[in-house]
């Protein structure tokens, strides 16, 4: 492995080449994903139990708000304009509390041993926030169902369908990225829990999840704005709805969803390996 | 791997680490030899796991040098991580998936190619004696097995040296037995060095070369179990007896709370 020369510590021999280092980064984002889901498939039940709350908000919400036509949706109706904001909420709720797994992990000797592998640090974080999107992604199916079954019309083209499997990839990664930050600040579960719980509400509806941002008083709307949920319920609008054009163009939205999620994930890599200190 | 047998595998120099006021480790200067399995002991407290994770780089050194494999941790941290293994005194197996599977995750994140890994994976699952139960859940593991497991996770990538950080804690006499017999094979058969911390001081005697014991993060003895009895002057000294003269009368002190906390959570955990 390293060769000795005449100086009294080695330097390491010149390593990996650039693609074998990509090969490699493949392979160890493949490892982690790999695990979540290895995991999920022992024991599937989270998943059912998840998909009990986006089904109330459609079916009960839902079904409340459609008859009183409370809301103006344009062309849609209310259950059109909600599905794509229910199907964000989910993917929020699932992914805000996924730094709990590191907590656990601390709390046990796991972290340690992902961090001494040679495991980047930036793929260590960037591929766990990837592995939250396995949830994210099996909400979406309880999701898109459930609607078509209450015959909500929904865009189910291929190519609006590969748009909504990449926006919550983003969208999953972001907010499960962001909860790992703040495992990483509090370190404890129960402070984890409180700020979870605080945050997801405020979130939720200081968006456009459930109404749109014109129905907003004039001071929450920038906060609307700045709210990345905001982004991700845009994009899922544009392509889940037929001929919807969206708040912002949906690359807008997209690269919204991507430049915060880089910039967690580029956060989140120097705070991680301080868990393990 | 060439003309390294005479190279010491691991050398500090001045190692030191401070939490804010708090020395932890205080300028430890140590050499170990290749293929020499060196034992660490002390109380709690006693900078054991601080100088084991400066070692493995989870650590920064907040002066002072250390060498690992050659390579300076400070320096070359993604260098020494491909030669190192690591078996933290936690519990470091995820218990949701099999053994195999736990295996399966380290190969990749270690680069292992493609066509070795189930090779190594097997022969891991083999030399640890978990063969027959690879397709369990690590849930249903004994703590001697989920020990061995994380053994085998820190090996497939045939590591230089291997830090094992309290092996043994929680474990009952047998399984003990059973994870000092791996060690002793481990060493006999792949020539890996080892640097293990422990408070038994049976297993120091059994399995270290050499044993180093800290004090309050100094480097108060060094030597072979042996050499440190013959110190105390009495023939039938113990190496209880070389720990209690240099850790005097705080050998109940340090730790606190939370590692205590810590430490019996991972002997319920390993039942």
């Amino acid at each position: 492995m390293s060769q000795y020369g005449s100086s009294e510590v080695a330097r390491p021999t010149a390593g990996p080449g650039a693609l074998e280092r990509l090969a490699e980064g493949l392979g160890q984002v493949g490892a982690i994903v790999g695990l979540e889901a290895r995991k999920l498939a022992h024991d599937p039940t989270e998943l059912f139990f998840r998909a009990v709350q986006p089904a109330l908000w459609l079916v009960i919400f839902g079904g409340v708000f459609s008859t009183i036509h409370v809301i103006p949706t344009g062309p849609y109706t209310y259950l059109q304009f909600l599905t794509p904001g229910i199907l964000a909420q989910s993917v929020l709720f699932i992914a805000i509390f996924y730094g709990i797994a590191s907590i656990r992990e601390r709390e046990l000797g796991i972290i340690t041993k992902f961090l001494v592998s040679p495991t980047p640090r930036t793929i260590l974080v960037g591929a766990r926030g990837l592995s939250a999107s396995i949830r994210g992604l099996s909400q979406a199916l309880i999701v898109v169902l459930l609607a078509t079954g209450l015959g909500v019309v929904l865009n189910l083209s291929p190519l609006a369908l590969i748009g909504v499997v990449i926006v919550i990839i983003l969208g999953s990664a972001l907010f499960s990225t962001l909860s790992m930050i703040i495992a990483s600040l509090v370190k404890t579960q129960e402070r984890f829990l409180g700020i979870g719980q605080l945050l997801t509400m405020p979130l939720f509806f200081a968006s456009n999840a459930i109404y749109p941002i014109t129905l907003m008083p004039g001071w929450l709307r920038p906060i609307a704005l700045a709210n990345p949920l905001t982004y991700l319920v845009d994009a899922l609008r544009i392509l889940m709805l037929p001929g919807e054009v969206g708040l912002f163009p949906l690359w807008v939205d997209v690269s919204v969803l991507f430049g915060v999620t880089a910039a967690f994930i580029f956060i989140e890599a120097r705070l991680y390996p301080r868990m393990a200190q | 791997m060439q003309n390294t047998t005479s190279d010491p595998i691991l050398v500090t120099n001045e190692l030191t680490r401070r939490f804010g006021d708090f020395t932890a480790v205080d300028r430890l200067s140590l050499t170990v030899g290749n293929g020499e399995i060196f034992g660490l002991i002390g109380p709690n407290g006693a900078g054991k796991t601080t100088t084991i994770k400066m070692l493995t780089t989870l650590l920064p050194l907040t002066s002072g040098r250390a060498t690992v494999a050659g390579l300076d941790v400070r320096r070359y941290p993604a260098q020494v991580r491909r030669n190192i293994g690591y078996v933290p005194q936690l519990i470091s197996a995820d218990a949701q998936i099999t053994g195999y599977e736990n295996l399966w995750v380290f190969a990749r994140l270690y680069a292992i190619p493609r066509e070795e890994r189930e090779g190594r994976i097997r022969e891991a699952l083999e030399f640890m004696g978990l063969s027959a139960v690879s397709d369990l859940l690590v849930k249903n593991y004994s703590g001697g097995m989920i020990r061995r497991l994380e053994i085998a996770q820190a090996l497939m990538h045939r590591p230089r040296i291997l830090f094992l950080d309290e092996p043994t804690v929680g474990l009952d006499p047998l399984a003990r037995d059973a994870v000092w017999e791996q060690i002793e094979r481990l060493r006999g058969h792949y020539g890996t060095s080892i640097v293990m911390t422990t408070h038994y001081m049976e297993e120091a005697d059994r399995l270290c070369g050499r044993v180093g014991v800290l004090h309050r993060g100094h480097l108060v003895g060094l030597g072979t179990p042996a050499e440190l009895k013959a110190g105390i002057g009495r023939p039938d000294a113990t190496l209880q007896d070389v720990f209690a003269r240099f850790a005097g009368e705080d050998v109940e002190l340090g730790g606190g709370y939370r590692e205590a906390g810590r430490t019996r959570r991972v002997a319920v955990r390993l039942e």
